[in-house]
């Protein structure tokens, strides 16, 4: 009897001890954001009810503190073992050695390639992926339902001259002529810069980059062209004024402005807008039906400080929040888009009434790599400004952001 | 044991003095001196808070010499500071001096001056902010369009938005420095405005032969004090023009939001770290100018 107990409790022993062996605790860390958190809950608990011997702990910082975080920890070796950042940043932490690439038999760059929307190739080195992202987020236009009845339009417009006669049908102004409602809201500030960059350009026939956008090239006629249609929608036809209502985001929420363009991001806060009846429909194509969109995402990636068995348990768990399954879940969750046309383009999700439009757009959006996007926003809202408070001829002040811009990117391309 | 014995008393004091003050020293050694040698140090390296530090010797010092932005920006603060600080001088010193006569509802009348110091710099811009709107959101712009008048650009433009900007920072400000004039005027006897009065002085001579002489140290520390308010101000312009920080164009952009904009957007620690060393040594420079300038001879 004892010999029995005493070999049924080593048998016990010895299996806790296989299993403590096994098991893999792994950290994860992004910034705090309330329903990424909570869709990132459900994926770790999804995927460690289907990995039982890995615990994955999630950490979560306010954004602020966030890159200084994430730089300290993983150098000394604590932080985490996957990582959130936002694809701008990809450079600095693959040259800050922060993060390793994915390993390339687990992630095929070739089946990357295929299976994810074009644009995430940007997160490509050569022949391997270093990070992979589990949504992404692009532009389209929303619009203002109640105005639109109001005004006897029946739909939303579909090219960018339908744009402009529809944001001239919704302008109101008072007897003095200052205007009190906008056609469409506009602001380099917001989201316009990257409608200028990657939509208006492109559809005016250029080419906002070369070179892997380390060279400015929308000092062009396209360049022009769009320059004159972006600014033209104030001086010549006078159917926004920039800064109306302080933001644009504010005068759409408020009711005072037709149309809106913003990101798929902008959905959460407009829902909660009482009294505000909202469609929303892809960007509006050029003359000759061409469209483009841009998208931005924030991408997941295995640290440096992911060693052995816990590298490949993030490599386990990197691929479970690059799958179909996550990235429904993030979609139901957080609203922002599937980076994988086999979950993006199924029938419920691009004809989503809200979804859909940016979904759709994401087919034929591009991603401006930035060197440093605030301030190469400000080039171009320094651009307008030049001609609408300076009275500085548009093409001067086109070529000045251009050259500004350039600068930029040499600064940073240098070292 | 036995060598604290040995001490004399004044050594003991001595040591006890030390011990009491090693507390502050340490702080002020390690919150204080520590960053700012380091920050010195940094205006000479690279750095974009990921990699390592790299030597860049003078090159952050030579690329702020050649940078427009960085001029005209110098040049904002120091307006900041020539308009705000004569300003709000003047207008707290004349409040505060007839405050100092009004008994009807004096406490609350003083309130009234303090409130707006007590109230979140963030909030106030924010409310200023919507009032500088044209139409229909900003309240000035809609007396003036209910009588109009034509809109002014308040803060888009390059000449109105630094002023716009300056003005409820100012205002903020006052509450403050009228508190402190009201207690220096209080400080000075009665016994001299006495005299003064049986002479038969015009009330312009007490003013300038009693009153502002012997204000004098309260008129200094406000001045300071304020001056370096204005060379250090952020929050207002911040949260006035956040969806420009700076703009329109950079006119209303002091050194710290530069500084900000350049460590936090531009991750470039180094470069930031050389403006805040010339910040750090135009504070200092201003300071001392000040102190000198308004010594007592």
């Amino acid at each position: 009897m004892n010999a029995l107990k005493t070999y049924l409790l080593s048998g016990a022993v010895s299996l806790a001890a296989i299993g403590s062996a096994q098991a893999v605790e792994i950290e994860y860390w992004q910034y705090f954001f309330d329903a990424r958190v909570t869709a990132m809950e459900q994926l770790i608990e999804n995927f460690e009810a289907a990995n039982p011997d890995i615990t994955v702990n999630m950490t979560h910082f306010p954004y602020a503190d966030y890159r200084t975080k994430v730089a300290a920890a993983i150098p000394a070796g604590e932080g985490p073992d996957v990582v959130q950042l936002f694809y701008g940043w990809l450079n600095d932490y693959v040259e800050a050695e922060l993060i390793q690439p994915l390993p390339a038999d687990t992630f095929d760059p070739a089946r990357i390639d295929a299976e994810f929307f074009p644009m995430v190739q940007a997160m490509k080195d050569g022949d391997q992926y270093w990070a992979l992202p589990t949504a992404v987020r692009s532009l389209a236009l929303f619009y203002n339902e109640r105005l639109f009845e109001e005004a006897g339009i029946e739909s939303p417009p579909e090219t960018l001259d339908e744009l402009v006669e529809i944001a001239g049908q919704l302008t109101k102004r008072d007897g003095a002529g200052n205007i009190t409602q906008v056609g469409i809201t506009t602001g380099m500030n917001a989201q316009d810069h990257h409608w200028f960059r990657e939509v208006l350009v492109r559809q005016m026939g250029g080419d906002p980059y070369e070179n892997n956008y380390q060279t400015v090239n929308y000092n062009t006629d396209a360049g022009q062209a769009a320059a004159a249609f972006y600014t033209g929608l104030e001086a010549e036809h006078g159917v926004t004024a920039a800064g109306f209502m302080d933001e644009p985001q504010a005068a759409f929420k408020a009711g005072m402005a037709g149309m809106h363009i913003d990101g798929s991001f902008r959905i959460g806060a407009l829902d909660k807008v009482r009294g505000l009846r909202w469609g929303v429909t892809e960007l509006p194509a050029n003359a000759e039906g061409m469209r483009s969109n841009y998208s931005s995402y924030w991408v997941n990636a295995i640290t440096t400080k992911a060693e052995d068995e816990r590298y490949d348990a993030s490599v386990k768990f990197m691929e479970y929040v690059t799958s179909d399954e996550a990235m429904q879940i993030w979609l139901d969750v957080v609203g922002e888009l599937p980076a994988k046309p086999s979950v993006g383009m199924t029938d419920a999700n691009a004809n989503h009434e809200v979804y859909g439009p940016f979904i759709r757009g994401l087919a034929y959006a591009n991603t401006t790599i930035f060197a440093n996007e605030s301030a190469q926003r400000q080039v171009l809202m320094d651009m307008v400004q030049r001609v609408s408070i300076e009275d500085l001829p548009l093409t001067e002040a086109l070529a000045t952001a251009a050259e500004e811009e350039q600068v930029i990117l040499d600064e940073y391309y240098a070292d | 044991m036995r060598l604290r014995q040995n001490l004399t008393i004044r050594q003991k004091h001595i040591l006890w003095a030390w011990g009491l003050l090693a507390l502050p020293v340490i702080f002020y050694v390690v919150i204080r001196f520590y960053p700012t040698g380091n920050a010195i140090l940094l205006s000479f390296q690279n750095w974009n808070l990921l990699g390592d530090r790299t030597w860049a010797g003078a090159e952050n010092y030579i690329k702020l010499w050649h940078d427009d932005v960085f001029w005209k920006v110098f040049r904002n603060t120091f307006v900041y500071l020539l308009l705000g600080t004569p300003i709000s001088l003047v207008i707290s010193f004349l409040i505060a001096f007839h405050l100092d006569r009004v008994r009807f509802m004096h406490g609350f009348i003083r309130m009234l001056y303090f409130l707006p110091f007590m109230t979140s710099a963030v909030a106030m811009a924010w409310v200023w902010r919507w009032f500088y709107q044209p139409v229909p959101v900003g309240i000035f712009n809609n007396i003036l369009a209910s009588f109009g008048i034509p809109q002014i650009n308040f803060l888009n433009s390059t000449t109105n938005a630094l002023p716009a900007v300056l003005a409820p920072a100012v205002w903020a400000g006052l509450g403050f420095q009228v508190i402190i004039f009201m207690a220096g005027l209080r400080a000075i006897p009665q016994s001299y405005y006495e005299a003064a009065r049986i002479d038969g002085v015009s009330g312009f001579t007490i003013l300038t032969q009693i009153t502002i002489p012997l204000l004098k140290p309260t008129i200094i520390f406000i001045t300071v004090f304020s001056s370096i308010g204005f060379l250090r101000i952020f929050d207002h312009v911040f949260n006035m023009t956040t969806n420009n920080p700076g703009g329109p164009l950079n006119s209303t952009k002091p050194l710290v939001l530069m500084i900000y904009d350049t460590a936090f957007n531009g991750f470039n620690m180094g470069y930031a770290a050389a403006q805040t060393v010339v910040l750090f040594t135009v504070l200092l420079c201003v300071s001392l100018l000040q102190l000198y300038l308004l010594r007592d001879r």
